[in-house]
């Protein structure tokens, strides 16, 4: 596998280190070896880490650095970067298993119906093929705690909306493109909402407000509607 | 020992530098849209520089101080005033208790900033008090500040023997703040990822053009409206980390801007940054206002941020002397 990555700043407090751009559980795996590497240092200067499909956000305080560093401190970081990626080539990041329970209803998954229609499959194809994979999370974004997780079956795919919702029901289960999520608030959205899990997935009383992590892998369990309605708003745990 | 919101404002939030290192959580940093203006009300009232402040836009809230209190407003003036007395900004100010804080117009800048000497007594989440709107937490409980809300404040002390009769007096010294903004125009930026693809009209019309800030502005980010930038040749990105001050190209041409409460990740071509040193300047304009961009490198753009953070470091300084100085002739703290 290419394992070569460039490293550019991103205007003045955040470098992105990017590998060959394409989804693809080797690459992702590259990133996380370093976001969990350079997790692992907590250096004071460096104030956070975002990891995506294929490359890793640094942000950085310019002022720290030049602390204890000739200037420019973008220079200073990019080439420390070069040799604490060697050494996070051997981390081994953890990796978490999760089950999640979904209802694939169509009065909790809106446009499972019209999907089925479109594709000339069956809704019980779509709650197969949807439940058949275990996906990996690549990022969190969009929301607090929005797992992006792919790929999904090639016939499942669909582009967004054309029209974005105005409120999705938090737990919400969508596609959009190769891509499916959870939106673990109410938010407008346009993505396409099959079904919905009864897991409660964000909850800032907690220490650990987000139920996902990048680099999850992640398999959907279907339920009932009674089954929903039993553990509805319990906490992920 | 509090204040007490007797109108609420268009959107007035509690905020701070903003919560780090949960970005990778999807959780972004929200915080002041302006941060030398939350460094210098701080400042003025002997706080530390990224205490929570309440940030306000227009119209923004009539507040009333339960008790005595030592503020100081920074950022824009929005013609603040007890009864018919003034109350300037960039300067320390004590209130009486009963005062009446109102802000009657906007003269200048957009987003307002108060802070009150010893802190507002509200919860932090995740090691900070900025609102993050979205999650619902931090700030205060969560959202936009709303009628009879009551903010504590940390500490009251009476300051009768120099206020006498007066609702509110000003402190005799404040901050210069002209040179820490750039004089309106042009916001300098330092090129993003994707500036090589745009077309090489395209390049010159983002530095030469102006772009006007739309109403379809908030704190999540500026929508411009400007010529509609081409690239060289279509792409398909893949989705990543972006940061505050990110200009992203929107698939009809048109710019964006992320700011405060952005988002963590966004898929549009990165084809600028605002510069750090910039960010207050440009969370300043007022929508319809127009602005240009002037490129500069990263180097640059670095040493600026940290010229600045020097110079609001040495007024800190200045502040805190002063302030203790004048606290001591009173025989208070």
């Amino acid at each position: 596998m290419n394992t070569t990555f460039s490293i550019t700043p991103l205007g003045d407090s955040a470098l992105i280190i990017e590998w060959e751009q394409e989804i693809s559980l080797p690459v992702h795996t590259l990133v996380m070896q370093v976001f969990h590497y350079l997790q692992s240092l907590d250096l004071p200067y460096i104030t956070d880490l975002v990891p995506a499909y294929a490359s890793l956000t640094v942000l950085y305080s310019a002022a720290m650095i030049r602390q204890q560093a000739p200037p420019p401190a973008f220079q200073w970081l990019t080439e420390q970067l070069y040799s604490m990626l060697q050494q996070a080539a051997a981390v081994v990041p953890p990796v978490r298993r999760l089950q999640v329970p979904v209802c694939y209803h169509s009065s909790l998954g809106p446009d499972i119906t019209d999907m089925a229609h479109r594709k000339n499959i069956s809704v019980a194809d779509i709650v197969n093929r949807h439940t058949a994979r275990t996906y990996t999370v690549y990022m969190l974004g969009f929301l607090p705690g929005f797992p992006y997780m792919g790929k999904v079956d090639d016939v499942l795919a669909t582009p967004r909306l054309k029209q974005p919702r105005l409120q999705v029901a938090a737990g919400s289960v969508g596609i959009a493109g190769e891509q499916t999520g959870i939106y673990p608030l109410a938010s407008p959205g346009g993505w396409n909402i099959i079904g919905r899990t009864p897991l409660r997935l964000f909850n800032a009383a907690l220490d650990e407000s987000c139920y996902f992590r990048p680099g999850d892998q992640v398999q959907f369990m279907p339920v009932s509607l009674q089954e929903f309605n039993q553990i509805n708003g319990t906490e992920a745990r | 020992m509090s204040i007490r919101v007797l109108q609420p404002g268009l959107l007035d939030t509690i905020q701070d530098a903003g919560r780090t290192g949960y970005q990778h959580l999807g959780i972004n940093p929200a915080g002041a849209m302006d941060r030398i203006a939350m460094y210098v009300a701080n400042s003025l009232v002997g706080n530390a520089p990224t205490e929570a402040v309440i940030e306000m836009h227009f119209p923004a809230a009539a507040l009333l101080f339960e008790d005595f209190a030592m503020i100081a407003l920074s950022g824009a003036d929005l013609g603040a005033m007890v009864n018919d007395q003034p109350v300037p900004v960039n300067k320390p100010v004590l209130m009486t208790r009963q005062a009446v804080l109102r802000f009657t117009r906007p003269v200048s800048g957009a987003i307002c900033y108060l802070a009150v000497r010893h802190g507002l007594d509200v919860a932090a989440w995740l090691g900070s008090y900025s609102t993050h709107l979205k999650a619902g937490a931090g700030g205060f409980e969560g959202r936009a500040l709303q009628r009879n809300d009551v903010l504590p404040m940390r500490q009251v002390t009476p300051y009768n023997k120099f206020l006498q009769q007066h609702l509110a007096r000003e402190l005799p010294w404040s901050i210069g703040v002209r040179d820490l903004y750039t004089t309106g125009n042009p916001i300098r930026i330092t090129t993003g990822s994707s500036f090589a693809l745009l077309n090489e009209h395209a390049r010159q019309q983002l530095t030469d053009a102006a772009f006007t800030i739309t109403q379809q502005s908030d704190r999540m980010g500026f929508r411009l409206q400007g010529p509609a930038l081409k690239l060289a040749e279509k792409t398909e990105m893949l989705s990543a980390g972006v940061t505050r001050g990110t200009i992203q190209l929107l698939p009809n041409g048109q710019l964006i801007i992320l700011m405060a409460d952005q988002q963590t990740t966004g898929g549009y071509p990165r084809l600028a940054h605002v510069i750090t040193a910039d960010q207050p300047t440009l969370a300043q304009l007022q929508t319809r206002q127009q602005l240009h961009f002037n490129l500069i490198t990263t180097t640059e753009a670095e040493d600026l941020l940290w010229h600045q953070e020097q110079r609001l470091q040495l007024l800190q300084n200045a502040c805190k002397l002063r302030l203790e100085e004048w606290l001591s002739q009173y025989g208070l703290h």
